[in-house]
């Protein structure tokens, strides 16, 4: 178990005092004039040093890709977003984050800020996001009047930070969408390449990075990069935010060590299973965009990039949403479906049409409405959406009705089986039939 | 240049180049619905993925990706892109199952059927089977004007419709609303686009969600016979191809030419062919009694030859109108000296443009290609939007690329790209030349700045003196020189250029249209309809198609042919050849306008020259040897402008006021056109509501 003394996030429940005065007193806004006084190039080490890899999903390595802007520019600025639109369903750290912790973001999005020669800050924050936004308003309007940004502030780097609420749209977490949306276009992915550090923000280089990425930097330059690369399996470094949610004990948000195993987390943090271990059915691990895992394999598995990857799934956002055995599988994959055909931007082919194929095919078989040869042609309508689409949304659309087919195709067939058995020549389910049956 | 491998050739190709337009210069087909040259990229469908080696696992969209965005192989080796892989088979079948899962299986009531792209692919890169059981989307249809039909179930967001109008067009008009498969094409607003351009989202929409609204339902795209030819409703000359069913002409289409429309053209030119059929004059009429009365030729030449007889030559005019063929003019003007008359001009009353200036003087010498050489532009009493649709489609091209002042000296609109308004008074032209103006400054720093003189300075009192101090103006900021024209006059008729070019204007001793009209006692017009007919005094001969003004006026009318109807050579603004093609015959009696002249010479007696069209061109490319040379601009003198430049005139105070009332109904075919009528109203109509809301 990660000790209190190794928490990046000291305050993400709220007990502590959230004001610019708390959160020096724990630590935070410590040194950071050190770390811009030792340049961009040293910070950028420290963070490729540290493994840090990109918390929103994707897991790209966070020192990397801010090494991809420009190191002089060519005339235009240079911009720092950050992505708080958190919007998977399961997720809910950020939310935490900037609720209960917002100067340790702020901290980050300076320290980040020159580490790639930006001198602006976007912040998007989901639309549904109202109380997040007005406590992170707060903390950035304190840090402004303490100078610890703004133009001359103390660090000798001037810096804004502005506060863009979204309208709560999933695909304006998407980074190039959420570029769109913030030019004041419709949310909606760009084509890559070229890549936002090339052409971003008002066309100008730009880095989207999630804000518990941002939010652990300052902590790892004040720890060191070795401290935060002793945590976890090798590439997987580091501690992260965990949200569990679903059929556990105690559902909650907790920071633990990357590669914990997925029991000793349940066990630790969420008083175990609701029914025992026996109970557990199935976990989504990452969010809702990743493939499910059958509760056996995943009851000892490292919860982190890779060892995830080897079940065909994924880390995500680690949010791990639990499902124990009362749990109706397929409805609950039909309602993600649901999800993703409501969330589709419409932009290209395979995933605005595909997406609403899905779902209808799954709502079907709910209830067993489909004929067993469709659970194929369901896989394979999945294939066709993966990969083929501008943005990662397709993939993320077809993941999860993978992983039902592929874990649990037997239960789909059972109930075609009975819906069959329980209907009639014309399709009709009869009540008598039902009857007999029960 | 970038090496590339596709499908195992090796090809050169420029480095700006996408693997899309690499597959097609290596000859692969790559099959695409939302990808088109002249819009944005937008990379949606999904129909042109291909497989890149050494890059990700997936499928690319070849039209988003740059040759330049490819990585070499691990030594060094060129990209390779592979088009017809298994991996690309699945991804192209997927993709149109997708596209097809919504679309109606409504083929064949549908107009676009037989030249549909959905339909064509389908068949090429599709599977034969259907998986979707589920019910399909159904959309309701929108209303986006009397011209563009829709059927938006059978769309597929591609969204080329979209780019067009606020790329091309200019107008943010259209858009896709919401999202996922809820997602529609829409104005918001139940209303009509107001660009003179939208027909052309026909043309681009890759399925038949966005139909013409007036050849609804009428025809097969295999049931018509397709001439190429040239349009005549403005001197932009643009190519078309008309598509006739038997007599009739049922849709006009453009046709790709780079240097003139690209592949454009203006609602005027697609949707006036339902004129071409109402208010035909099919049958020779003569005044008895103050009654137009149906007749044979016989007698109405019979008419012709009697009232001629009394009337002396130097009291007999001709009038040649804006859509006649070079060939028409050039059998009137040798019918005027058959009869020795010096009286003929083919411009409208007050108009200075003059062949004796030479012809610089006269044509737009930058070209319409040449804009996008251009770097400043000064706009003197025109409105290019609606004098010359298409030119000013090129002008917001140029003007989007950048770094472009415009400055314009009129009353002139929305010109669909921004411009500096530099007063309407005409004095203005004055302080620029002066440099009490500012903007001139804009234009002296230019390398290439371009000035256009349009129709509302060409028919005033002081028109002389306008063309002389633009000329001035054009020569003081070097507009002019070696190997760059930048003094360009924009003309609208169809007909002019070509009549300046063979002298259809009076010589010395000669009377113009006005002295004409004053003082003939006899008055051929040739289609002339664009003139205040209560001016016109004496006998009045009216060669032409419709029963429009000149028709009404006149004692005599023998029946033509319209451009749609016959062979002609038409020149235009910029002085390019171009000849037109018969699509369809005349209706009823009517005859070739060059074949009536010709027949009307025999009846007086004085048979001209030639028996057929081909003897009568042998006659004008003798005399006129430019004419001869098709798709081609004889170079213009630079020496005109200069001359032009050195010419003396006075400005006077009068504003320069918009010169053409209604774009859609500049001339007797258009004001036959119900379609044209629709939008003329909807147009007013609009213009009310914007200033009912000004107010």
């Amino acid at each position: 178990m990660l000790q209190d003394k190794d928490r990046i996030f000291t305050n993400i429940y709220g007990i502590h005092e959230r004001s610019l005065k708390g959160a020096i007193a724990r630590g935070q806004w410590d040194g950071t004039k050190g770390f811009v006084d030792q340049g961009r190039d040293w910070i950028i080490d420290q963070i490729k040093g540290s493994g840090l890899r990109g918390r929103g999903g994707a897991g790209f390595p966070t020192g990397l890709k801010w090494s991809f802007m420009p190191k002089e520019s060519d005339g235009r600025p240079s911009y720092l977003v950050v992505n708080a639109d958190e919007s998977e369903p399961g997720t809910c750290k950020d939310r935490d984050i900037m609720r209960h912790d917002p100067h340790i973001l702020v901290e980050g999005c300076l320290i980040a800020g020159f580490a790639m020669g930006a001198h602006h800050c976007y912040i998007y924050v989901r639309g549904e996001f109202v109380r997040e936004r007005e406590a992170l308003q707060r903390a950035i309007d304190e840090c402004y009047e303490a100078g610890l940004i703004g133009k001359g502030n103390k660090h000798g780097w001037d810096y804004d930070i502005v506060v863009h609420h979204g309208a709560g749209a999933y695909i304006c977490g998407e980074e190039t969408a959420l570029l769109e949306s913030l030019e004041g276009k419709k949310g909606q992915p760009r084509l890559k390449p070229p890549f936002p550090a090339n052409v971003g923000l008002y066309g100008c280089p730009t880095t989207v990075n999630n804000v518990e990425s941002i939010a652990v930097t300052p902590t790892i330059l004040r720890r060191g990069s070795s401290w935060f690369n002793a945590f976890g399996a090798e590439r997987n470094s580091g501690t992260k935010l965990f949200s569990i949610s679903g059929h556990v004990e105690r559902p909650c948000t907790v920071e633990e060590a990357m590669s914990i195993p997925f029991r000793e987390l349940i066990e630790t943090h969420c008083g175990g299973i609701r029914g025992g271990w026996d109970n557990l059915l199935a976990v989504i691990p990452g969010g809702s965009s990743v493939r499910c895992v059958p509760g056996a394999d995943i009851v000892d598995c490292p919860m982190d990039f890779d060892s995830l990857m080897a079940h065909k799934s994924g880390l995500g956002t680690a949010a791990v949403i639990v499902m124990d055995k009362s749990t109706d599988i397929v409805r609950a994959i039909a309602r993600l479906a649901y999800f993703y055909k409501h969330e589709s931007c419409g932009q290209c082919t395979p995933c605005r049409e595909g997406t609403g194929w899905m779902w209808r095919v799954l709502t079907r078989m709910v209830d067993g409405r489909a004929e067993k040869k469709e659970i194929d042609m369901l896989l394979e309508v999945s294939k066709q959406v993966e990969g083929h689409t501008i943005c990662a949304l397709g993939d993320a659309a077809a993941w999860p009705v993978q992983g039902l087919i592929t874990h649990f195709r037997g239960e789909i067939e059972r109930r075609i089986d009975e819906y069959s058995y329980r209907s009639t020549s014309d399709g009709a389910v009869s009540d008598k039939v039902l009857e007999a049956a029960e | 240049m970038a090496k590339i491998v596709i499908d195992g050739n090796e090809i050169e190709v420029p480095d700006h180049y996408t693997l899309l337009q690499a597959c097609e210069a290596a000859g692969a087909e790559v099959p695409r619905f939302c990808f088109h040259e002249r819009l944005s990229i937008a990379g949606n469908c999904r129909m042109c993925l291909v497989e890149v080696k050494g890059g990700p696992p997936k499928p690319q969209a070849s039209c988003a990706v740059g040759v330049r965005d490819c990585r070499p192989g691990p030594n060094g080796e060129p990209p390779e892109v592979l088009t017809k892989s298994a991996m690309v088979k699945k991804a192209r079948e997927g993709v149109m199952e997708f596209l097809l899962i919504n679309h109606p299986l409504d083929c064949p009531i549908c107009d676009q059927g037989g030249e549909c792209d959905l339909q064509d692919q389908a068949m090429a890169y599709g599977i034969n089977k259907d998986r979707f059981v589920e019910n399909k989307r159904a959309v309701v249809d929108k209303y986006i004007g009397p011209l563009v039909r829709t059927k938006m179930t059978r769309c597929i967001h591609c969204t080329r419709c979209v780019r067009f109008t606020t790329e091309i067009a200019g107008i943010s008009e259209l858009g896709l609303l919401g999202r996922g498969e809820d997602a529609q094409i829409s104005t918001y607003m139940e209303k009509a686009l107001t660009s003179e351009l939208q027909g052309n989202v026909i043309d681009l929409c890759p399925v038949g969600a966005l139909t013409s609204r007036p050849y609804q339902d009428t025809a097969r795209p295999w049931e018509l016979n397709k001439t190429e030819s040239i349009d005549v409703m403005d001197a932009v000359g643009s190519n078309i191809r008309v598509d006739a069913r038997g007599r009739e002409v049922m849709r006009i289409m453009p046709r790709l030419n780079e240097a003139v429309n690209e592949e454009w053209i203006s609602d005027k030119t697609r949707f006036v062919w339902d004129g071409l059929r109402t208010q035909r004059l099919d049958q020779p009429y003569v005044r008895k009694n103050g009654k137009l009365l149906a007749a044979g030729w016989n007698e109405a030449f019979e008419a012709i030859k009697t009232k001629i007889a009394d009337i002396k030559p130097a009291r007999i005019g001709a009038i040649a109108g804006d859509l006649s063929s070079v060939e028409d003019m050039f059998a009137l003007k040798s019918l005027m000296g058959m009869i020795g008359s010096k009286n003929f001009d083919c411009r409208e009353p007050g108009n200075v443009t003059d062949p004796a200036n030479g012809r610089a003087s006269y044509l737009f010498n930058t070209t319409i290609d040449g804009i996008e050489e251009s770097d400043a532009l000064l706009i003197i009493g025109s409105d290019p939007r609606i004098e010359a649709s298409i030119l000013n489609a090129r002008i917001r091209k140029r003007s989007k690329k950048g770094d472009y002042p415009i400055g314009v000296v009129g009353e002139v609109s929305d010109l669909r790209y921004n411009y500096t308004s530099l007063g309407a008074e005409a004095g203005i032209v004055k302080d620029l030349l002066s440099g009490k103006n500012k903007f001139v400054s804009k234009l002296k720093r230019a390398k290439k700045p371009m000035i256009i003189i349009g129709q509302s300075a060409l028919n005033r009192s002081d028109s002389e003196a306008l063309l002389k101090n633009a000329a001035e103006l054009a020569v003081q900021v070097k507009a002019v020189s070696k190997d760059w024209n930048g003094f360009n006059v924009l003309q609208m008729a169809a007909s002019r250029v070509g009549g300046l070019d063979i002298g259809f204007v009076p010589p010395a001793g000669g009377n113009a249209t006005a002295a004409i009209m004053e003082s003939s006692d006899l008055t051929f017009l040739l289609g002339a309809d664009e003139l205040d007919m209560s001016s016109l005094k004496g006998f009045v001969v009216y060669i032409g198609t419709h029963g429009d003004r000149g028709a009404h006026r006149a004692d005599v009318i023998l029946p033509a042919s319209t451009y749609t109807e016959k062979s002609g050579i038409y020149v235009n603004t910029e002085g390019r050849v171009q000849m037109g093609n018969r699509a369809a015959f005349a209706p009823g009696d009517a005859k070739e306008d060059w074949a009536i002249i010709r027949a009307l010479s025999a009846a007086l007696d004085n048979a001209l020259p030639f028996n057929s069209l081909g003897q009568l061109r042998d006659l004008v490319f003798a005399e006129y040897p430019h004419l001869a040379q098709f798709d081609s601009i004889d170079k213009s003198d630079i020496a005109d402008i200069t001359a032009l430049a050195s010419k003396t005139g006075k400005i006077t105070k009068q504003p320069l006021t918009s010169a053409v009332k209604d774009f859609y109904l500049t001339n007797p075919i258009a004001r036959a056109s119900r379609v044209m009528a629709e939008c003329s109203a909807l147009a007013r109509d609009q213009g009310g509501e914007l200033m009912d809301a000004a107010e």
